[in-house]
């Protein structure tokens, strides 16, 4: 015998007035949410398009990551108050990498998977990018990597912005060469960039007939340069090329200082020093150093100016700006106007669209190669007393990108497109 | 510089590596050898010693402030060890398990705070120009072999604190209460020693201590909100290795891993030494579980 509340599932009638007037009520509230729904979710669709954000906030990589992280959302907020892409706002998801691969790898399938973001801006260290390269691959989604690399990776799912050997370790030794330093040293945080970055360098330095008189790598991190320091005493090297990541460029210059070896002594080439790095450390220690990068905040042009002159704005007068937190500023607005001409956030149709694309950022008018790496030019230059860049020596005009260095990696292509 | 000079300065470098470990670790004996208690985040507290004379030195510029900021560090680190032992130490004496968990979660509190006070980025302390130079021999079999001014007055430093703190130990009345309360706990108790105010005391000297490291330190490595992290692990080995409620087992200790760890350096990689050194240690304590000195106490845990 059914009960009465049971009378509404089995589809009769409502007997008594009260259930009936209870069925209509519950239509009426049925058909309305209907029409909120669809009008929030149409709403939404047209409201906001997520974006994802994942740079180091904590660890020993913060000191650099931080403020690419500042960068990147600068350039979304000044797209947003611009009208947005395509009409709509953009709503980024900040994630921290903290500064572990692992950590990395997981942020950005919870980016993806998740969140819903249509791409993502982030990574700084090798590591995390290999750490991060599956999943864009296999959940089929676009990062884009703003900071320089050891080259030797050509996937489809990564806009490499960050120049690649060609465009900075081996112009760099091309200047070294040119001043005359014929005795090298090369030390490193123990991971793949520092490694093939290395690899890369001796076979260069091999090939110009000069000599590598040591090379050393200290796990990432590390603070311990006291052995390094006496093999770099005993091999008496003309000049040190580091490829020290994070707080160990810290250690190493206080310690070489401490040696009796500052910058002025023997000469170093940075390739993971910037600005900001030098002013976090106290200009004097890294003083009369060299690094080589795209990029100086000291470099002329309208463009910089203006963009130096927001940045500081709204981060502070003294902010530094350097070379990946513009790389990262310049990946926010390729992927604009890509997404802008394709009229689509399609992972495929952007990646198509950015290829030869020219767009203008603070180092001038830049465009993606067919294998989705920027040109670019390379510059190298001096530190001051102040933190700043001298620039010492460019690169004539841009240069094509190549992953495949042809003396370490010689018959490797990349074709993407 | 020849081979043996390379040699000589590997030892050199090991009593150097040496004297940061003790540095880094004594606090860390105190604490955990006599009381037993668990300090995670006593990290920090070298953390905290950094910034401290990242401060001192912004207020009193000049080539002496070091001298200002080893003591302004040593008695703010100890307030602050001071109040967690107050708060958090002492309700969780009995539970060492607890109190491990309970010191984490500071040290995550003690390093998120000092990168909203001082920004996740770190800030420059450099050595003062007369610490900035070397000695170095110029000739003879060690010629090309140079000493920093700056390891040479680390390694001053670690001595001194090492001969203040067994004074103190050995001839003052609170190390004798001290001592007291590590031999026998109870009998101490008994006997109408303030039990927790020795606990109170040894606590904020080992922070103290541990502050004073985080200034040298300082000079020779960055001030950021995670340099604890790179210390405790050493802190906590060479304390084991030492023999808990030793501080001589502790300096002995340091000194065998700085031997290891630096004279390895001459063969291999800094990472593979790395690995030596933690191997050394699981085969020593293999063979001699209680450490290089082992405390003979009537305390009932051994």
């Amino acid at each position: 015998m059914a009960r009465r509340g049971a009378s509404a599932q089995t589809g009769r009638t409502a007997k008594t007035g009260l259930e009936r007037g209870h069925r209509v009520k519950t239509v009426l509230y049925r058909i309305a949410a209907g029409l909120l729904a669809t009008t929030v979710l149409a709403g939404a669709a047209k409201a906001d398009v997520k974006v994802g954000v994942l740079q180091s906030l904590s660890g020993t990589m913060a000191i650099s990551e931080v403020t690419v992280k500042n960068a990147e959302m600068m350039a979304i907020d000044q797209i947003n108050a611009a009208g947005g892409v395509m009409g709509q706002k953009l709503v980024p998801v900040v994630e921290d990498g903290a500064s572990d691969p692992a950590i990395f790898s997981q942020k950005a399938t919870k980016l993806v998977q998740s969140d819903g973001v249509v791409t993502v801006f982030g990574g700084w260290t090798s590591a995390s990018r290999k750490a991060m390269l599956p999943v864009f691959q296999r959940l089929k989604s676009l990062l884009w990597y703003p900071v320089q690399f050891e080259g030797n990776e050509c996937s489809p799912n990564i806009m490499y912005s960050g120049a690649q050997p060609n465009q900075q370790i081996v112009p760099a030794l091309t200047w070294a060469e040119g001043k005359g330093y014929k005795s090298y040293f090369l030390i490193g945080s123990d991971y793949v960039f520092p490694r093939t970055a290395n690899l890369i360098l001796k076979k260069h330095i091999a090939k110009d007939k000069l000599s590598v008189v040591g090379e050393e790598y200290v796990p990432l991190g590390g603070t311990d340069f006291s052995a390094v320091i006496a093999k770099i005493q005993a091999a008496k090297p003309a000049i040190i090329f580091s490829t020290l990541n994070g707080d160990s460029n810290v250690s190493f210059f206080k310690q070489m200082s401490a040696a009796g070896l500052p910058p002025t002594k023997l000469p170093v080439m940075s390739f993971s020093i910037g600005e900001q790095e030098a002013q976090a450390m106290g200009p004097s220690l890294v003083k009369d150093s060299y690094a080589g990068w795209n990029y100086f905040q000291s470099e002329p042009g309208q463009a910089n100016q203006k963009f130096v002159a927001a940045y500081q704005a709204k981060f502070g007068k003294g902010a530094a700006v350097t070379d990946p937190m513009v790389h990262g500023y310049l990946d926010v607005y390729v992927w604009k106007a890509a997404v802008e001409k394709a009229k689509s956030f399609d992972v495929d149709k952007v990646r198509a669209t950015a290829v030869g694309l020219a767009v203008p950022s603070p180092m001038g008018v830049v465009k993606f190669a067919a294998n989705q790496s920027l040109y670019q030019p390379a510059l190298v230059g001096k530190l001051d007393p102040k933190g700043q860049f001298i620039i010492e020596w460019q690169s004539q005009g841009q240069i094509a990108p190549d992953p495949y260095d042809p003396v370490a990696f010689p018959g490797k292509v990349c074709k993407l497109h | 510089m020849g081979e043996l000079a390379l040699v000589v300065g590997q030892v050199f470098n090991s009593f150097s590596v040496a004297s940061l470990f003790v540095l880094a670790a004594l606090g860390l004996a105190l604490s955990f050898g006599l009381m037993r208690v668990i300090n995670m985040a006593h990290g920090e507290m070298l953390m905290l010693g950094g910034y401290l004379a990242y401060l001192t030195f912004l207020v009193i510029p000049g080539p002496l402030a070091i001298f200002v900021a080893m003591p302004v560090a040593f008695v703010g680190t100890a307030l602050v060890g001071a109040l967690l032992e107050m708060t958090i130490i002492r309700r969780l004496s009995a539970r060492p398990l607890d109190t491990l968990l309970a010191t984490w979660g500071v040290s995550l509190i003690l390093q998120q705070g000092a990168r909203n006070i001082f920004g996740a980025i770190g800030v420059g302390v450099t050595a003062p120009a007369w610490l900035n130079r070397t000695l170095a021999i110029s000739s003879g079999p060690l010629e090309g072999l140079t000493f920093p001014a700056t390891r040479i007055f680390i390694i001053i430093v670690a001595i001194m604190v090492l001969g203040a703190l067994s004074l103190l130990l050995a001839k003052t009345r609170i190390g004798l209460l001290v001592r007291a309360v590590n031999q026998d706990r109870e009998m101490a108790a008994a006997s109408g020693i303030n039990v927790r105010l020795v606990d109170l005391a040894v606590f904020s000297l080992g922070t103290g201590i541990a502050g004073l490291a985080g200034v040298v330190l300082a000079l020779l490595g960055p001030v950021t909100p995670n340099v604890g992290q790179s210390y405790i692990v050493p802190a906590f080995l060479v304390v084991i290795l030492g023999g808990l409620g030793s501080l001589v087992g502790t300096t002995m200790a340091s000194v065998l891993a700085g031997l290891v760890s630096a004279l390895s350096q001459i063969f291999v990689d800094v990472s593979f030494s790395q690995v030596l050194v933690l191997l050394f240690v699981v085969i020593f304590l293999q063979f001699r579980p209680q450490g290089v000195i082992a405390v003979r106490s009537r305390s009932l845990d051994g």
